[in-house]
């Protein structure tokens, strides 16, 4: 576990807030998370967790207004990115940190070529030359896996296959080799081979490149197979993080057992019944003043009404989890492992 | 794309053919005679001596046979003889116009260029003013100059020409004597005074024009901008970190200026259409002014053969529209 490296991104006490005219909905609130150098960390959580809002959060890509960043701080290469100049954010965004989005048919401009696309950010961040540019343009290509690329760099989007635009998505989000590559969802918009071919794919770039990875899904089997850590979402906070094997092994946060419970079983004698969590997490019109699972969670008392659980070490490894019940039981524990 | 162009102008002929026809039928069938403003003392053996020079009692096919062989064979051949000394349309007949008893496509010829500098001008004007303001305002939107923008086009939008064309008259031509409110076609421009009084007799039908041009085009152009502002692979730019000016001026104007440029284009033929209007109000002698003055006269000719430009202009230009917009986006190739 790389753990005690220098996290390469700190993300301390991050709040974004959407103004609209219903009023504020509070769509992250004291999101503290970290990323060590050449680390995976797979963040999810159900539609409308706050996933995407945190990550777009950190290079400030929400549409402001309505989207507000009213409080923390990001830390990345000496400076925060939620203070620095918009032409300082922009020298990072797409040179140090690269982003691939969800959606590969609408995320790539449709009147211009693969190749101008593809050559922008290195002409921009790189100041190389056009030839050189689509040279390293064709390179790329070919590291994504796409065929003929020279040929193909003349072509459109429309031109390409949803998976063949995922490609090109992260050749582009890799151009410049980034620190941090931050993928939102990159493979849920493709049918289930084009995903595994594209979550191979990544593996292998990760292997070659060595960028650190913020991997976004709401599909625990990808994260399970390639993170490192994993980050637990729910209403706009984080409930619960740690290394992967820790979350899947001994989930200690209600919502996370749920959500694992969720996912059917390959293997074993016989697939038990799958489960569902109900309900639907609320809109935060304010920010959490109580636990914000507690009306879908089962174990809930009076107490996950009156306060909000912080984050509290579960184990050493940086195993954290958001919930009172956690105090019953890691008072228990040591008993346990004494007897 | 060759290919598509002249398949498409292929096409137009059937159309066009058509639309003569029509046009034909229609004023036809028009109540009227062209000889009514002639003075009552003519004897009738002499007034049908007159109709028959016309030929006004020969069958319809016949009068649209032969306005279709004068326009479609002996004004190209005059055209012809015009820029190349020929003689080839020696001794044929032109299409005479009934009023002015010239041929029609002089008379075409000495008006269009008042209409090309008020009306044509006031577009460019307009289209120019137009879309910068509608980028703009789309990027900042709700912002006091998307406000004023709004404000201004929405005034733009819905004040006729015969309205503002009168209020810059008061204003501008007698409150303050800035400039002349009548347009004199008669001023010839040979040296730096009289290129800056043709400057300021044109410039109120200008602005009244322009206004209107501008009003429309900035809304289309706000419309556009928001709806492609919205979308992913603006998100993309910036996150490749692009300077917001190649976001705005490079990704987003282009896609939207797909549905623009066919509005753009489909507004040219208006320009030869002139502003009946606007013209009437300064006195421009121009193609807008020939028209109405003809539809007045039941000069029949005139009319047919203006309406007729009309058309093929605007089946041009649709043409023009179509090939933009396949240059524009690549995913409608003709091929």
């Amino acid at each position: 576990m790389p753990d005690t490296a220098m996290p390469i991104l700190d993300v301390n006490g991050l709040k974004t807030v959407f103004r609209t005219r219903g009023g504020d909905v509070h769509a992250v609130n004291s999101v503290d998370f970290h990323l060590c150098p050449g680390e995976l960390l797979g963040v999810v959580g159900e539609s409308g967790s706050g996933k995407s809002v945190t990550m777009m959060s950190l290079l400030r890509l929400l549409p402001s207004p309505p989207a507000e960043m009213r409080d923390g701080t990001v830390m990345f290469d000496g400076q925060d990115l939620l203070t620095v100049s918009p032409e300082e954010l922009r020298l990072v965004r797409g040179s140090k940190i690269g982003f691939i989005f969800q959606d590969p048919m609408t995320s790539l401009n449709p009147v211009y070529t693969i190749g101008f696309q593809l050559t922008e950010p290195l002409r921009a961040h790189l100041g190389m030359s056009k030839t050189q540019a689509r040279a390293r343009a064709v390179e790329l290509l070919e590291l994504v896996g796409i065929p003929d690329a020279q040929r193909r760099l003349k072509d459109y989007p429309h031109q390409f296959s949803g998976g063949m635009r995922q490609r090109v998505m992260i050749a582009i989000a890799i151009a410049c080799n980034p620190q941090v590559l931050i993928a939102d969802e990159p493979t849920t918009a493709l049918d289930v081979t084009i995903q595994a071919q594209i979550i191979e794919l990544m593996k292998e770039l990760r292997r070659k490149l060595g960028m650190a990875i913020i991997w976004i899904t709401h599909d625990l089997g990808v994260i399970a197979g390639i993170a490192d850590r994993v980050m637990v979402m729910y209403a706009g906070e984080v409930v619960e993080e740690g290394p992967v094997r820790e979350i899947f092994r001994d989930p200690r946060h209600p919502y996370t057992q749920a959500l694992l419970k969720t996912v059917p079983a390959v293997r074993g004698a016989r697939a038990e019944k799958l489960q569902v969590i109900e309900g639907q997490p609320p809109i935060m019109w304010e920010a959490p003043a109580a636990c914000s699972f507690r009306n879908r969670c089962q174990f809930a008392f009076d107490r996950c009404g009156r306060e909000n659980p912080a984050l509290t070490p579960v184990t050493a490894e940086g195993h954290r989890a958001a919930c009172f019940l956690l105090e019953n039981t890691s008072t228990k524990e040591p008993e346990a492992v004494d007897g | 794309m060759l290919t598509f162009l002249i398949r498409r102008l292929f096409t137009a002929i059937p159309t066009l053919v058509l639309i003569s026809l029509i046009i034909f039928l229609l004023l036809d069938l028009a109540p009227g005679d062209p000889l009514a403003d002639q003075p009552l003392s003519i004897p009738p053996d002499v007034r049908q001596k007159m109709r028959d020079a016309l030929g006004l009692d020969s069958p319809a096919y016949i009068r649209y046979l032969l306005w279709a062989k004068q326009f479609f064979w002996v004004e190209p051949l005059v055209f012809v003889d015009w820029v190349t000394g020929t003689g080839f349309s020696e001794g044929m007949q032109r299409i005479v116009s009934w009023q002015f008893r010239a041929p029609v496509f002089d008379i075409i010829i000495q008006r269009l260029p008042q209409t090309l500098w008020v009306v044509g001008l006031a577009y460019l004007v307009g289209v120019l003013i137009a879309l910068p303001i509608g980028i703009i305002s789309a990027y900042r939107q709700y912002s006091w100059f998307d406000q004023v923008g709004t404000f201004v086009s929405m005034i733009g939008f819905s004040v006729p020409p015969f309205f503002s064309g009168v209020l810059m008259i008061v204003f501008f031509a007698i409150m303050l004597p800035w400039f002349p409110s009548i347009y004199d076609t008669t001023l010839v421009v040979n040296d730096f005074e009289s290129f800056g009084q043709q400057i300021r007799q044109m410039t109120l039908p200008v602005m009244v024009l322009a206004l209107q041009t501008t009003a429309q085009l900035s809304r289309f152009m706000r419309a556009s901008m928001l709806d492609n502002l919205n979308h992913d692979y603006v998100r993309t730019a910036r996150a490749k970190g692009m300077t917001e000016k190649v976001v705005l001026l490079v990704h987003v104007l282009r896609n939207s200026m797909i549905p623009v440029v066919t509005v753009i284009a489909l507004g040219i033929p208006s320009i030869f259409g002139g502003a009946i209007i606007t013209e009437q109000i300064f006195k421009v002698n121009g193609l807008g002014q020939l028209l109405i003055t003809a539809i007045y006269a039941n000069d029949l000719p005139m009319v047919q053969t203006l309406a007729f430009i009309f058309a093929v202009l605007i089946v041009l230009c649709n043409l023009i529209a179509d090939m933009l917009y396949g240059l524009l986006d690549p995913r409608i190739r003709y091929d």
